[in-house]
């Protein structure tokens, strides 16, 4: 997994962002042990303290938690990544949406493009 | 507890036009510092005063607690903006070199860094190359177990690929008890590992200093793009 980050946005943003989606892809399970801090850090070539800023985000979110010196782990709550999920969706389908409106084409007509261009 | 203080210096090489002016600056522990600025600003010179190699013309500077002289200068570990070795000693000489003269310095570090950039410690420095030679500068200097690394351009002469490794080094060896300052004008390649930023200008003053997430954050732009702004010609 290679790292890189866009310019202009907060680098510890874009590492919970990343990491979010990585939990939400069940590529860590729920009660999972995330990367420490310093893996991580080296394996994006970034400060330890932007990771561990990222971390401290994303327990804000109540995604991951902190178990002091034993490391951070997934929730335990599959409810809580469930909810995460549900609502990175919505925003991926309104952000669709909104780009579809700038075509002119409307909520209806993009229903119906999905279902002609999966079938 | 602050690694580095440094009181209202004052350095001219020639009378009346001084390189750094009145400059104050702080840095903790457990920090990685960008000392950025254009050419010429006094970048170097404040990192040859910091390592005892230059004296200011007024102004105090402290490491850890000491004033600059032999108690810093164990604590401080600096890697010149040039090579400045022997060309006929070899690579295990210098290593064998650095472990005798620094107390600090840990010899089977820099033998995993030189056989990670496959260098081969039998090698007279004269056959290296340019950026082989800063390769083995920057292990050398990073082996040390010190409390304020001081990075002179570390990754100006080496080519991509290594600069990432040398990054990871740098992140690698990070320790909350010790400071990195490191001075570049490749703002872009080492913007990620650094916690703080201070842009120095012409006439030796800090222009902008900060936290280098917030200021991303605060203003939409990486620090590459406001150094951009802050010294356009």
């Amino acid at each position: 997994m290679s790292w890189s980050f866009s310019s202009g946005s907060p680098v510890y943003l874009q590492i919970a962002e990343r990491m979010k989606k990585s939990v939400l892809a069940g590529e860590y399970l729920a009660g999972a042990q995330v990367p420490t801090v310093r893996q991580l850090a080296l394996e994006a070539a970034v400060n330890p303290n932007t990771v561990q800023r990222a971390y401290t985000e994303l327990e804000a979110e109540g995604i991951i938690e902190s178990r002091g010196t034993m490391g951070n782990f997934v929730t335990e709550e599959q409810q809580r990544i469930d909810e995460c999920r549900k609502k990175l969706a919505e925003d991926i389908v309104l952000n669709f949406l909104n780009d579809m409106n700038q075509l002119s084409v409307n909520t209806e007509e993009a229903i119906r493009l999905i279902r002609e261009v999966t079938e | 507890m602050n690694i580095l203080r440094c009181e209202d210096i004052t350095k001219a090489y020639k009378k009346n036009f001084p390189v750094l002016f009145h400059l104050n600056l702080e840095i903790p522990a457990g920090r990685i510092v960008g000392l950025l600025g254009p050419n010429g600003c006094g970048k170097s010179t404040l990192m040859k005063l910091i390592a005892g190699l230059l004296q200011p013309d007024s102004g105090c500077i402290f490491v850890g607690d000491h004033p600059v002289g032999e108690k810093s200068k164990a604590l401080v570990s600096y890697l010149p903006e040039r090579t400045y070795f022997n060309p006929s000693m070899r690579v295990r000489d210098l290593v064998r070199y650095f472990s005798e003269f620094y107390e600090d310095f840990d010899v089977s570090r820099a033998e995993k860094l030189l056989s990670d950039l496959d260098i081969n410690p039998a090698a007279a420095l004269k056959t290296l190359s340019k950026g082989t030679k800063e390769k083995i500068q920057l292990v050398l200097v990073m082996s040390r177990n010190a409390k304020l690394y001081l990075l002179d351009e570390p990754i100006a002469g080496v080519d991509p690929a290594a600069r990432e490794y040398i990054l990871r080094t740098i992140v690698n060896n990070y320790n909350p008890e010790a400071s990195i300052i490191i001075t570049t004008h490749l703002i872009t390649d080492v913007e990620q590992v650094l916690d703080d930023f201070v842009f120095l200008s012409y006439g030796g003053q800090i222009l902008r200093s900060g936290n280098a997430e917030n200021t991303r954050l605060e203003s939409g732009k990486s620090l590459d793009q406001l150094f951009r702004e802050v010294f356009r010609c």
